[in-house]
């Protein structure tokens, strides 16, 4: 066997492990999250978990079903938000700005994903929350949906505005120009010919931001209020839902793991799994779009 | 996330594991409100015990009751009473109280009230009482603030202020004493509870029943929400390990106690 033979067999295995690695790993959580979650799901029961309301873990009171509606309520917000915005800025990179503009402005993005949680929980708290408690409503504290939406949606914008711009780059050429030789406008090429075509790209990237928002811990737990209540609107308006302090799913992991023994860590890897199914099915269905795009 | 948690969670049980093997170590675990003063204990005894090394680990106060009980620290931790049903579990655990906390009721130094009884600290707790108005103040809805479930700060108040009751579900919770300092103290109409040891003019501590919450009638018996700082040892201690629960109790460790603000129990 050559030499050049031998690098090629061995790199071949070597990439192989390194597959196998990651994995493995990602099998070894997801097991070992299941295993601890387990007892909880048999003595608490998979409904109970799921449809109950009411989360006391000192009254031996285990339903996440609040904490469900939280995660999910928060990010329709920060989707409904962030996405207009993002994908704003994404056709205004890929399809308007002149390139020294864009010199500046891709980069102001991307920073935006560069900056921790943390801090995002910071400014949300100082910022936000204060603003958010002018709102007249009773009881409105400023903590809460609202808040936790607004900081959602500008930590899923650079995911979003990226992936989008992708998207929208890769439509033909000849798409538009055949657009404009029609006598189309700019805006009439962009609405009608670009979007629709780069649509599959930019509903992968919506995705992508959902799972990404749906992850989110720390800066959730600084600005929502943490309350295991189901979000509820005051008086008329159905707005106000917004206002409602609430729980996500990585909050209650992640305020109550410290001190949690016995049945109730069992309960919170419980919610760690009901998340990773919901994060998986959020991914899957990323893949899919994806994938559907390839294939047009 | 849960699953980071609990690789970091594996990761210190195995260095926690690691550190255990020297003979002339003393493995502490538990509260979070009591392993600075352990650690401050353990800093003052390593100075005048050579080759003993003392090894201080959080983990909150359940985890403390429960290592002391199964053998994995030789003492624990616990910032509240060992619970009746913990004591029937393990009957041979032995509570040293070395310290004790007050817990102030405090409020946003905007809100009008001074002072409150007992039974209406619980009631706002409780949700039964929304508005300040009901308290002679302005007619604004109160914020409740909390602590988060199992914490030991959470537990000691639920004994000593609710009485059985729960606190309401709308309360907001928040993971730790300096937390909750922050958002009571930039929260309109906001009330919360926190150690002593995290009083500052930020926040305004409530008197209760008529008395204001400073260290002293905490000491003297007046102020009513005062819980003890316990170290729980699986029998009698022996050896390195009663020296040590010793030398808190000695002269020498209550002055650590009364400098870090806490209330010395001799």
């Amino acid at each position: 066997m050559t030499r050049k033979n031998t690098v090629e067999t061995v790199m071949k295995y070597v990439l192989l492990v390194s597959a196998l690695t990651s994995i493995t790993i990602v099998l070894m959580i997801g097991i070992f999250t299941l295993k601890e979650g387990m007892p909880a799901f048999r003595e608490i029961g998979l409904g109970d978990l799921l449809t109950r309301t009411t989360w006391r873990p000192g009254q031996e009171q285990y339903g996440i079903l609040a904490m469900i509606v939280g995660s999910g309520l928060v990010t329709v917000g920060a989707v409904v938000l962030g996405v207009p915005l993002a994908l704003g800025s994404a056709i205004f990179l890929a399809e308007i700005a002149p390139q020294k503009i864009k010199a500046f402005v891709k980069p102001s993005i991307e920073l935006l994903a560069g900056i921790p949680s943390v801090v995002y929980g910071l400014f949300g708290m100082v910022v936000l929350v204060p603003l958010v408690r002018k709102i007249p409503a009773p009881g409105n504290s400023g903590y809460g949906l609202l808040a936790a939406s607004v900081v959602l949606a500008i930590m899923i914008l650079p995911t979003i505005a990226s992936v989008s711009e992708n998207a929208i780059r890769n439509v033909p050429r000849s798409f538009r120009e055949g657009s404009l030789a029609m006598g189309a406008t700019r805006w009439e090429t962009i609405r009608k010919v670009v979007l629709p075509s780069a649509r599959s790209g930019i509903l992968s990237a919506v995705v992508l931001g959902l799972g990404r928002a749906l992850g989110e811990t720390i800066a959730m737990i600084m600005v929502i209020g943490n309350s295991v209540v189901m979000p509820s609107a005051t008086g008329g308006n159905p707005l106000t839902i917004f206002l409602s302090r609430a729980r996500t799913l990585t909050g209650n992991i992640a305020v109550e793991i410290a001190y949690a023994t016995g049945i109730h860590a069992n309960a919170l890897f419980a919610t760690g799994v009901v998340l990773f199914v919901l994060i998986m099915l959020v991914n899957s269905s990323a893949r899919f779009l994806i994938s559907n795009r390839s294939y047009k | 996330m849960g699953y980071r948690l609990a690789l970091t969670a594996l990761m210190v049980l195995a260095a926690g594991g690691l550190q255990a093997a020297s003979a002339e170590d003393i493995n502490i675990a538990g509260s979070t409100t009591v392993q600075p003063l352990a650690e401050l204990f353990g800093e003052a005894f390593e100075a005048n015990h050579d080759g003993v090394r003392i090894i201080v680990q959080g983990g909150g106060s359940s985890v403390g009751v429960r290592s002391a009980a199964n053998g994995t620290a030789d003492i624990g931790n616990a910032s509240r009473e060992v619970k009746d049903s913990e004591m029937a579990d393990h009957p041979e655990l032995v509570v040293h109280t070395v310290a004790r906390d007050g817990i102030a009721i405090v409020t946003h130094p905007d809100v009008p009230v001074d002072g409150l009884t007992l039974e209406e600290a619980r009631a706002i707790f409780a949700g039964r009482i929304t508005s300040w108005s009901e308290l002679g103040g302005p007619d604004r809805m109160i914020t409740v603030i909390a602590r988060e479930e199992g914490s030991g700060t959470r537990a000691a108040f639920e004994d000593m202020v609710m009485d059985e009751e729960l606190i309401c579900a709308s309360a907001m919770l928040l993971p730790s004493n300096g937390a909750v300092r922050t958002a009571v103290s930039t929260t309109p109409d906001c009330i919360g509870f926190i150690s002593f040891g995290y009083l500052d003019d930020q926040v305004k501590a409530i008197a209760i029943d008529g008395v204001e919450a400073t260290v002293e009638n905490a000491s003297n018996g007046t102020y009513p929400v005062v819980r003890p700082l316990n170290m729980i040892t699986d029998g009698e201690p022996t050896g390195m390990v009663a020296e040590f629960l010793e030398f808190a109790l000695s002269a020498d460790g209550q002055a650590i106690v009364t400098d870090e603000g806490y209330i010395a129990v001799r």
